[in-house]
């Protein structure tokens, strides 16, 4: 079986759980009998895929041209300005830069040029993730015939919160799910969302749950006098980061010996800082910006609880990752993951409350924090890729036929 | 062949969902409105409609047909709270005279193994109590979730009880059968009195279970069980609430337990009640050194005290126990005592929480870890309300959370509160 796999974003060039999902399921599928060509849009020149083929759509085709569609500028990131965000970036000298400086021109280039490698690749089915890609997908269904899959990571309502959706995204969201042979959801939450907002029939969506990557563990040595409450995510609103600084605040009036670190950047990254400075806890609320790679393992061993307060978190990979650090857990019901494990404790993320209210409690209480690690620990190891890809590899047998 | 029925009835007051922030704000622990659903939903589809049942087959078979109970007195309070018509019916049982209530711990506590001096104390408020509403001085005792060992059994003859019950367990019993009557090893005369938990199990937990090869029960069927079991009774010991609430009216239970009383006359069987089982005589010693008890296949104490979350739970709370009666504030030690009911340390249980929803259903939090966090909170209210009281003149209100860190110090003080049980509970 060949997949002709579409993705926005992979390792080395990511933002977040969309390349980490697509690299975990992808090295997932190299142990099945399915081999995966993978197009993204962008990447650096020597990008190599380890496990699959990997191609880099504007490398490969650099004198395509694409007619310019005038359009109102609209973020993958968040409701705020994507152009703000893609400055930043820029400014920085970030060599991890995504997108084109208009987002929509940039899917529109690349579908083209996906329309023209799929005329020459060899394949059996297209499987495309999420939105960016399902234009992509469409029109490589168009020309080969082949049947096409789409996989929700997010939705735009996942992303807005539900005020303000983008008509244009929401346009091609719909039009992926509605032109796709199969839907894959990554949880119950999602499909949820897709036959309720989307007029998707239940049975056409598979629900195939994210898994999480298991390394060598490297124990780092870290030395702190105060405990650490972690926020791990983009700082967009969707991730909730302002129930976050709330819950910290009242954690704070009881216990001063608390710091609450901000792991990741986003639009909402300048209002909380301000937001911190008007509570009076910038000193307690630190801002450390994007990380990668062993970093993240880093800050999330020297965190005491992990906190995921989303506002709607169609799967929530962060958490399996720090639970593979045997650090506890603390996360939003309104989530995809939330379905699948136990051993974490659930808030509803706007009772600022009980989240302030358990911090506390897993600071305190420290068998509630060794059970929660003990059992959270041996719980995530469920939690492997080839579970998924296996899911996907049935997924593509059915519409091949 | 005999056979003796007796039903637990049990209702433990469940905690609310006590928040840090709670603390020192409002001493509101337990959650009235749930209780009170709960015991209006069990009331009518459990205890109403068997009660009614039983009582007329005890008119119909005049004196052939008999019952037995033990209700907590947490039970009790909460008829005389939400659902009077239940204990309404209970007291026409016992006017029947066909019905005997056995004696157990107020609270349906784990007191035994943390404080004798508090399990005593339980003991006699249960007994006072039964005695006030049913006229009857229990001579059979049966311990919280059927807890048993040899100490035990010291102990309880210590206070003039006659009999036990105790699970028929098969790693205590080996080949010898759960059908006869058994002298506690390490007691003069005390009566064991075996549960033959594969019958009892048969109806109370695979009555309605369609894998099960002999579902569906029929009362013919398993009244030729019973009498083709050797032995001299067969003892069926089981919670009251198997009759319509865990095992629903359309399963037809109702009507296995109508018919039962003729099925098992007609096959030459006898119904006792467990203190007219003391007139058999012993078959042989019983060894339980270890803890016994008839939950879940382990049948030990793991459902209350298997991880560290419980344990440190009633550490803390047992580590109270001197404060609290030292205060001789009446509502605090009431409060503290409703706290040592096993359910909120079995709502702390991990051992099933991995694939199991079994025991969800018993379960009014989201997660073992919810409850522990309840729990904790509320005994660090309970502690600055002891520290207010003590010294009222010096009021700390800077609200710090007390942590468990002193777990530790005191399991082991549990553990030499516990030198005359061997069996060490707290590892």
């Amino acid at each position: 079986m060949k997949i002709l796999m579409l993705g926005w974003e992979f390792p080395p060039v990511y933002s977040g759980g969309l390349g980490t999902a697509c690299y975990g399921l992808t090295k997932g599928l190299s142990k099945t009998d399915v081999e995966v060509t993978f197009v993204m849009p962008t990447g650096p020149d020597n990008i190599k895929g380890e496990f699959v083929n990997l191609i880099v759509a504007d490398k490969l085709l650099k004198k395509l041209n694409v007619k310019k569609v005038e359009t109102i500028l609209t973020p993958y990131l968040s409701s705020e300005a994507y152009k703000d965000e893609y400055l930043r970036i820029m400014k920085k000298g970030n060599e991890g830069i995504l997108y084109g400086r208009d987002l929509f021109e940039e899917v529109l280039r690349y579908s083209e040029r996906v329309k023209l490698i799929s005329m020459d690749e060899e394949f059996d089915v297209i499987h495309a993730h999420d939105w960016m890609t399902y234009k992509a997908g469409i029109k490589a269904k168009n020309a080969t015939g082949k049947p096409l899959v789409v996989h929700i990571h997010a939705t735009e309502f996942d992303r807005t919160g539900g005020n303000n959706l983008n008509q244009q995204v929401y346009d091609l969201e719909r039009e992926g799910f509605h032109t796709a042979d199969k839907i894959i959801a990554v949880s119950n939450y999602t499909k949820s969302i897709v036959v309720r907002h989307y007029g998707i029939k239940p049975d056409k969506v598979v629900v195939v749950h994210n898994a999480v990557e298991f390394n060598e563990k490297v124990v780092y040595n870290i030395k702190k006098t105060d405990k650490v409450v972690l926020f791990l995510g983009r700082i967009t609103l969707q991730k909730g980061p302002d129930y976050f600084l709330e819950a910290a605040r009242k954690v704070l009036k009881k216990d001063s010996n608390i710091k609450f670190v901000f792991a990741g950047s986003g639009d909402m990254e300048t209002r909380m800082i301000e937001r911190a400075a008007e509570m009076g806890i910038s000193k307690k609320v630190l801002f450390a910006g994007f990380l990668k790679g062993k970093d993240v393992n880093k800050a999330y061993q020297m965190a005491d609880v992990y906190v995921m307060p989303s506002v709607s978190e169609p799967f929530g990979i962060t958490p399996l990752e720090a639970m593979r650090s045997g650090t506890p857990v603390i996360i939003s019901k309104q989530s995809g993951v939330s379905e699948v494990i136990n051993h974490v404790l659930k808030v509803d993320f706007w009772d600022v409350n009980d989240i302030a209210s358990k911090i506390l409690a897993v600071i305190n209480y420290r068998t509630l924090t060794h059970e929660l690690k003990h059992h959270g620990s041996l719980e995530v190891l469920k939690f492997d890729w080839k579970i998924p890809a296996k899911k996907c590899a049935k997924v593509y047998e059915g519409v091949a036929k | 062949m005999k056979v003796c029925l007796y039903f637990q009835v049990h209702q433990p007051h469940r905690l609310k969902k006590y928040g840090v922030f709670d603390i020192g704000q409002n001493s509101n622990y337990f959650d009235e409105e749930k209780n009170r659903e709960i015991m209006k939903k069990v009331a009518n589809k459990c205890y109403l409609p068997t009660n009614k049942l039983l009582l007329e087959l005890i008119k119909k078979y005049d004196g052939d047909f008999k019952v037995s109970f033990s209700i907590t007195g947490t039970a009790i309070e909460q008829f005389e709270k939400y659902s009077p018509e239940v204990l309404e019916l209970f007291k026409d049982l016992a006017a029947t005279g066909k019905v005997e209530f056995l004696s157990e711990t107020y609270y349906h506590s784990l007191s035994y193994m943390f404080s004798k001096e508090e399990f005593e104390a339980q003991v006699m408020m249960h007994q006072k109590k039964i005695k006030e509403l049913f006229n009857q001085e229990p001579k059979i005792f049966r311990n919280t979730e059927l807890i048993f060992n040899n100490e035990l059994a010291n102990f309880i003859e210590g206070f003039g009880y006659k009999g036990i019950l105790a699970e028929g367990a098969d790693h205590i019993l080996g080949w010898k059968s759960p059908n006869y009557i058994y002298k506690a090893k390490t007691t003069n005369k005390l009566k064991l009195l075996l549960k033959n938990y594969k019958l009892s199990d048969d109806i109370a937990f695979r009555f309605s279970q369609q894998s099960w090869k002999d579902h569906p029960l029929t009362v013919e069927k398993f009244a030729n069980w019973i009498s083709e079991s050797p032995g001299e009774t067969i003892n069926l010991f089981m919670d009251y609430e198997t009759f319509g609430e865990h095992q629903w009216e359309e399963t037809g239970i109702f009507e296995f337990l109508k018919k039962m009383p003729e099925e098992l006359i007609n096959r030459g069987i006898k119904f006792v009640n467990p203190s007219e089982l003391l007139a058999i005589e012993t078959k042989d010693e019983l060894d339980m050194h270890s803890f016994v008890s008839w939950a879940d296949v382990e049948r030990d104490l793991s459902a209350w005290l298997g991880n560290k979350i419980q344990k440190s739970a009633i550490g803390e709370l047992y580590e109270m126990e001197q404060k609290i009666k030292l205060l001789k504030d009446k509502e605090l030690l009431e409060v503290w005592r409703k706290l040592t009911t096993s359910d909120h340390f079995y709502y702390m249980c991990t051992k099933w929480f991995n694939d199991g929803d079994v025991h969800k259903y018993f379960n009014p939090y989201d997660s073992p870890y919810e409850a522990f966090i309840a729990f904790m909170n509320i005994l660090n209210d309970m502690a600055q309300r002891i520290t207010n009281t003590n010294n009222t003149h010096n009021v700390n209100n800077t609200m710090n959370i007390k942590t468990d860190e002193s777990y530790k110090t005191i399991t082991s003080k549990t553990k030499m509160k516990l030198s005359e049980t061997p069996s060490q509970i707290l590892k």
